[in-house]
């Protein structure tokens, strides 16, 4: 029996009324939670957001600050009960629970992957030999072994970075598997990749597992338990429902669905589009005849070339970057959708940006018609911010990157008060996506969902004719995505243009109008396409 | 940044001499250069480091490629010094206020000279070094606190990182209404609330890089290490190259009577 065989003890996980409370916080994230899980087990931790899941999965992996017991004091963070792996303290068991996080580019700590591999492993001084023979096994178990040791990081895929981190994770021969939403970063065909790669590993270590992750379906025949938590309160106990996975998504459904969770087989209701089918039976013969219609035609590209890089300099010379995509053409319609797909890497993104006038085309242009342009001229990119803004709206795939204050309600009216004319459409928006008890928060501080229909109404208040969206789903709750979805589908019906850019078929089928296919990245373009993997 | 400068596909023999004698070679030549402005010891150190390119890697072109920005600055910085130090010998050239002697054009070059014999060994030293490779030697042969060189490490990877996210909450930011571009002090405030976001943006990756090291087991008193960085014959001659060129360079200026020792 190879020695790294024997090297996996599966572990055991223990909970009696633990709670944790973190430090600055009023409320505890956790509270009374009691659990027990066997060796060997594979549990899935579901629950609505602030059920303090992540919470109890860095508390095993031992990387929450040291709690204070009984303090009380607001300032220092504070840990209530007992929670034990194998009998005892997490905290002090380096290398016995493995994590992996949602964000793929900080699962990466060395720049080759080899060495990435080895990081956990030379920690806790596992002799050199050992240390290779466990990357090499690992990177075969993760399907990672056909690249090079020497090959760098920076150039995989987001389902690439995932399971590198788990192949690092594999190396350290952990007894606990810890994944929080390891996959709501990636394209689907990263999010099978991961899952896949997981239940090899799961089957071949017999490790114990705990994966917190929204999308049900994914992971549902791999684990053998799933785990229902209640949102933080400090009164009734954090575990609401516990059992088989059949059993528990059978009592629960409708409370797990109302939570946001994606049930398999739930698709949540969304708004019809009203003029759907009728816009696009025009917009053939308008295509046929290339003229009037109510399909106005908005904005057009043509032959366009697209690259996230700048022209570099080379001494003197100025190089033109490569394009990932070459040759498109598209025309962006009022009130119809125009969906963007393909593989990852294809210049989606970055197409999207180019059309938006965000980016320079490289070849080719893209033009507005008289009717956006409003005399602002023909290239978007040359317009000023102030022009972009009321007449193309992006909402980017990152909410952060766009929050420009420190209140939701400035944050909305940015926008309108940079044109110079009065919020009358903030208050509808707050209402129309439930943003109005935020309106004095921090905007950084609020949740996954509440920050995407924060970023979506910013970018409207600014009443741009033409809204971009780039992967405007991606790790979403189905709550969310279905307020999302009807909202859209509203402003098309109003006359919007809605282009997104977006791997989830639902999504698409919801908003209806033409699909624009983009094949792989051209062969010139080398680089991969950064976030939007 | 680190396309430009990697070294990955770099096969030439200085690849694998261990960074640290890389490192000492270097340190002992720029040493050696910054105690005397004289055109004598500069071009001939800079004779010999453009003998070494190809041990490197390197080749004219790369070097242009790479380090243009170093050696515009040292044409520049020996141009003003010939215009702007005080004249001794014949007058080349008088327009003026502006004023070229023999003595200040030596000056001059020897300046020029200099700043490029100076910055050549660092860029030689980038262009055939790994970062992983020298934390390795830092750690592990110069006894360097792991726990600062491996974050240190890991955390320049992000750097790159921070690039992309710079023009990607550029362009967010953008399609917000703030505008880069306009007067100076519009684009000035526009930069600023750049860099805070992109501060954000960066404390949160690096808080969460952080989680991931730490789930791994890092920050251990003890820990093995998978590749291990060595001593072979080649840094001796690494070290001997250093001396000697050095050591050649501070020779031909004594010898040519221009060695002027700045203290």
């Amino acid at each position: 029996m190879p020695a790294s065989d024997a090297g996996v003890r599966p572990a055991t996980v223990l909970a009696r009324g633990w709670g944790w409370r973190h430090a600055g916080r009023a409320t505890p994230a956790v509270h009374g939670l009691d659990l027990d899980i066997e060796p060997g087990e594979r549990v899935l931790l579901l629950g609505p957001s602030g059920a303090g899941k992540s919470t109890l999965l860095h508390a095993l992996a031992g990387v929450l600050g040291d709690g204070v017991a009984g303090d009380g004091s607001e300032d220092d963070a504070d840990e209530t009960g007992v929670l034990h792996l194998d009998g005892g303290a997490p905290r002090g068991q380096r290398g016995r629970a493995g994590l992996m996080q949602q964000d793929p580019e900080t699962q990466v700590v060395l720049s080759r992957l080899g060495d990435d591999v080895a990081f956990g492993a030379e920690n806790l001084a596992v002799p050199r030999d050992e240390i290779w023979r466990r990357v090499h096994e690992a990177l075969d178990d993760v399907g990672l072994a056909h690249l090079p040791l020497d090959h760098p990081t920076s150039a995989l895929s987001g389902g690439q970075k995932q399971r590198l981190a788990m192949a690092g994770i594999l190396a350290m021969r952990p007894g606990l598997i810890l994944l929080d939403e390891p996959t709501a970063n990636l394209d689907p065909a990263g999010v099978l990749e991961v899952r896949d790669a997981v239940g090899r590993c799961l089957d071949k270590t017999g490790a114990t597992l705990v994966v917190v992750e929204h999308r049900v379906s994914v992971w549902k025949d791999l684990v053998d338990r799933i785990v229902v938590l209640r949102p933080g309160n400090a009164k009734d106990p954090a575990v609401l429902l516990d059992g088989p996975p059949d059993l528990v998504l059978e009592q629960a459904r409708d409370m797990l669905t109302a939570a946001g969770v994606w049930v398999p087989g739930y698709v949540p209701a969304t708004r019809a589009r009203i003029a759907g089918d009728q816009a696009a039976l025009e917009n053939a013969a308008v295509d046929r005849a290339d003229i009037g219609g109510p399909a106005q035609l908005l904005l057009a590209a043509e032959g366009l070339a697209v690259s996230r890089e700048r022209p570099r300099r080379r001494g003197f010379k100025t190089i033109p970057p490569a394009p990932v995509q070459l040759g498109i053409t598209a025309q962006v319609r009022a009130g119809q959708a125009l969906t963007i797909t393909g593989p990852n890497g294809a210049g989606k993104s970055t197409f999207a940006l180019t059309l938006a006038g965000l980016l320079q085309p490289v070849e080719g242009h893209v033009s507005a018609t008289l009717e956006l342009s409003e005399g602002a001229g023909i290239d978007p990119f040359k317009w000023k911010a102030e022009q972009l803004i009321a007449r193309i709206g992006t909402v980017f795939q990152e909410p952060e990157h766009q929050f420009v204050t420190g209140r939701v309600l400035d944050e909305l009216m940015f926008g309108p008060r940079h044109l110079g004319h009065g919020g009358e459409r903030v208050d509808e928006l707050l209402e129309r996506l439930r943003l109005t008890h935020l309106v004095e928060a921090n905007p950084y501080t609020l949740s996954g969902g509440e920050k995407r229909r924060l970023s979506v109404a910013t970018v409207l208040a600014a009443h741009p004719r033409v809204l971009v969206l780039d992967e405007p789903t991606f790790g979403q709750d189905a709550t969310t995505w279905a307020e999302l979805a009807s909202f859209l589908s509203e402003l098309l019906d109003a006359g919007t243009a809605v282009v997104s850019v977006t791997h989830d078929e639902e999504f698409t089928a919801v908003l209806g109008g033409s699909e624009l296919r983009l094949g792989p990245a051209s062969q010139s373009g080398t680089r991969q396409e950064a976030g939007a993997a | 940044m680190r396309n430009v400068l990697s070294i990955r596909g770099n096969e030439a023999l200085l690849t694998r001499a261990n960074p640290l004698a890389k490192f000492a070679a270097v340190v002992l030549i720029t040493l050696v250069l910054a105690l005397s402005i004289d055109w004598v010891s500069a071009s001939t150190a800079l004779l010999g480091e453009l003998a070494l390119f190809p041990l490197a890697g390197l080749s004219l072109r790369l070097l242009w490629q790479r380090g243009w920005p170093l050696i515009i600055a040292a044409a520049l910085g020996g141009w003003s010094t010939s215009i702007l130090s005080a004249d001794s010998g014949r007058i080349l050239l008088d327009a003026g206020i502006w004023s070229i002697s023999e003595g200040s054009l030596q000056l001059g070059l020897g300046f020029m000279l200099r700043g490029l014999a100076i910055a050549l060994p660092a860029i030689l030293l980038m262009s055939c070094t790994d970062p992983t490779d020298l934390a390795d030697a830092l750690a592990q042969k110069a006894k360097l606190p792991h726990r600062f060189v491996l974050g240190t490490l890991a955390a320049m990877r992000l750097v790159g990182l921070m690039a992309e996210e710079w023009q990607t909450i550029g362009m967010a930011r953008r399609a917000r209404g703030v505008g880069s571009r306009g007067t100076p002090s519009q684009r000035f405030r526009a930069m600023l609330g750049q860099s805070f976001g992109l501060l954000v943006q960066a404390i949160r990756r690096a808080s969460r890089l952080a989680v991931t090291m730490e789930a791994r087991g890092f920050g251990g008193s003890e820990r093995t290490w998978a590749r291990e960085s060595s001593y072979s014959l080649l840094d001796a001659w690494v070290l001997l190259g250093g001396v000697l060129l050095a050591g050649a360079a501070a020779l031909a200026a004594q010898w040519a009577g221009t060695w002027n020792f700045v203290w």
